[in-house]
């Protein structure tokens, strides 16, 4: 069924392979922190404007940080109160038309602009929080549908075979076998989701929703490229930072033996 | 050890055999096997004209092997897994011990009944103790009870439970996890057990030994086990009996492996049995089942009183001997065989 290890290759191999998570999950910390800091210097360096210094200054800063932060992580709870559900939903369900069409609906939502979806959504109900989420999740969500989709249906089926043989109820066999063997894939599609909703978040500020984009489209429109630039590196920063957190929080939810 | 709670509520008269009291070498009294009845049972698939199995009817003795052999294809495992209900049979009766099964609650009947398939199907994120308490944790045995069999069990099959409990799955050698698969499906000491070619996927000298290990095993546990093969030489070494099966699982033989060996129903069968069906036999026979003629002054080869007569023919070729020593498992000499008591067992059909 599986490759055979030797009892004693066994814990050698784990030691190897805590050594090489150590260098991956300190080397996204060490170039965010670089990038920060270079950012800072630079910036220092410059005699501000009255303009820039409006954008430029910490309070700002941590305040739309603070709301992007926001607008993301909700907008992934939200997600992975939908999508997770919904993925083992269609799993479970015995036509196989099912899952193309919710996968192909997943698709629209993400192929479609977020920006576009962002202008009909505000012509319809009017500009706000609660359009800038719908878009985020609308956009982001298809990750994790299909990787919780894909995770359930990737579980050898003579396990399901064997949890079924020896009565295991269905409900059982999801919660004790599938669902604990799908979270590495279903985590790997939340992470994805994640970034996405990082990047997608700076389109907020059009609908008067804040975040990062605000910092961004102010140095677009006034022409301040100090302004331009840190608003970047911070979002660029905080998607790093994210996936990284999501690669921890994978590989320690991990199930273990496999 | 013995000093929690038997498992065995009810030991069917008549099935323990003489001389292997249950509790005879202070382990857990075991529950030996059930009669099992299947009676004009048949599937149908959904959309499908020929169903899969026709009428099929066969009664089990309590606390033996039967093997099905047949052709891949042949309805073998789909009649099995009617037995369990992973398969719904579309018409017909099943009982254990005159218990209809159809009539229960799937999920807890399949608790009942030991399964192992030959993927093993070993539960890759749960530890090996894990794995093999599943069932009786199902069943709401307590604590203890429960960490107390999984280390019998694994004592069982040679696998020390200090060094292998906490293990995971792939951590294992194949045939360690085929004994953990074996061990997982008698965990709360189930009457009857459902075996998928459970040694199918091992290499030969491997699967040797798990069935060596398995049939003496089976020797003091006695359950009722419907074993499906598709190796006719596999089912000879294990089964009791023996059901050639062929299209849509009709039953072409039932019988004792010696008696399909000397009389083969049809061509079919003995197409099954392939040549040498003599020698064989010779192998279902064991040496110390004989009356051995006495003993000599002369010092001869020798086997073991385990021997089966197949080996002791290899020796009396191998050794150009007339007569060759049987020694119990202390080197003492039992007896002798000859060649003509080859012959002469053949022709009495066995001691079995």
């Amino acid at each position: 069924m599986t490759a055979v290890a030797t009892p004693a290759s066994a814990p050698s191999r784990r030691r190897s392979l805590t050594g090489v998570i150590g260098i991956r999950h300190l080397a996204t910390p060490a170039v965010v922190v670089v990038a920060l800091i270079a950012d800072y210097l630079w910036v220092h360096s410059l005699r501000l404007d009255s303009i820039e210094q409006r954008t430029l200054n910490s309070g700002y800063l941590v305040g739309r940080t603070a709301e992007h932060l926001k607008l993301t992580l909700v907008a992934t709870v939200l997600i992975m109160s939908i999508a997770v559900p919904l993925g083992v939903l269609i799993s479970r369900v015995r036509a196989r038309w099912v899952p193309p069409l919710v996968l192909g609906l997943a698709n629209v939502g993400q192929a479609t602009p977020a920006i576009g979806v962002l202008v009909l959504l505000t012509i319809t109900v009017g500009p706000g929080v609660g359009v800038a989420m719908t878009s985020l999740v609308a956009y982001s969500a298809l990750p994790v549908l299909r990787n919780t989709l894909i995770g359930i249906q990737q579980v050898d089926p003579t396990l399901i075979e064997a949890a079924r043989g020896m009565g295991m109820r269905p409900a059982q066999v999801l919660w004790r076998i599938e669902m604990p063997l799908a979270v590495p894939v279903v985590l790997a599609g939340l992470r994805t989701a994640l970034v996405f909703c990082v990047g997608v978040a700076t389109l907020a500020t059009f609908v008067n929703a804040g975040g990062l984009g605000d910092i961004i489209v102010n140095g677009i429109k006034l022409d301040r490229d100090p302004v331009l630039v840190t608003g970047s590196i911070l979002t660029a920063s905080i998607a790093l930072l994210l996936d990284w957190a999501g690669g921890l929080v994978e590989s320690a939810l991990r199930p273990k033996g496999t | 050890m013995s000093d929690h709670a038997s498992p065995t509520a009810t030991v069917p008269a008549g099935t323990v055999p003489a001389g292997t009291g249950a509790d005879a070498d202070g382990e857990t009294a075991t529950r030996h096997g059930a009669r099992i009845e299947l009676a004009d049972v048949s599937k149908i698939y959904a959309g499908q004209e020929e169903p899969a199995v026709e009428s099929f009817s066969m009664v089990i003795p309590a606390g033996e092997l039967v093997c099905f052999v047949g052709p891949s294809g042949c309805g073998k495992t789909t009649t099995m897994k009617m037995v369990n209900r992973l398969i719904e049979p579309t018409s017909g009766r099943i009982t254990m011990d005159g218990e209809d099964l159809l009539s229960l609650n799937p999920h807890e009947l399949r608790r009942r009944i030991g399964y192992v398939i030959q993927q093993i199907g070993l539960f890759p994120h749960m530890s090996i103790a894990d794995n093999v308490a599943l069932v009786p944790r199902m069943l709401g045995w307590d604590k203890r009870r429960t960490a107390e069999r999984v280390d019998e069990l694994l004592h069982l099959v040679g696998l020390e439970p200090g060094r292998f409990r906490s293990r995971y799955p792939r951590q294992l050698s194949g045939g360690q996890q085929q004994r953990v698969g074996v061990i997982r499906a008698l965990a709360a000491d189930p009457p009857v057990m459902l075996m998928d070619e459970p040694f199918g996927a091992t290499d030969p000298i491997t699967r040797e030994h798990l069935q060596n290990e398995f049939l003496a095993l089976q020797r003091r546990l006695r359950k009722t086990i419907v074993f499906v093969t598709h190796d006719f030489e596999e089912a000879l070494r294990l089964g009791d009996r023996i059901a050639v099966l062929g299209e849509r699982s009709r039953i072409v033989q039932y019988d004792t492996p010696d008696r399909i060996l000397a009389e083969p129903a049809d061509d079919y069968v003995r197409s099954f049995v392939g040549g040498q069906a003599a020698i064989k036999r010779l192998g279902l026979i064991r040496a110390g089942d004989l009356d051995l003629l006495p003993a000599g002054s002369a010092s001869l080869p020798s086997v073991r009183v385990d021997a089966t007569l197949r080996d002791v023919l290899d020796a009396i070729v191998a050794h150009r001997a007339q007569r060759i020593a049987v020694v119990d498992s202390d080197g003492r000499v039992r007896g002798e065989l000859d060649f003509d008591s080859l012959t002469a067992a053949a022709d009495s059909g066995g001691a079995r």
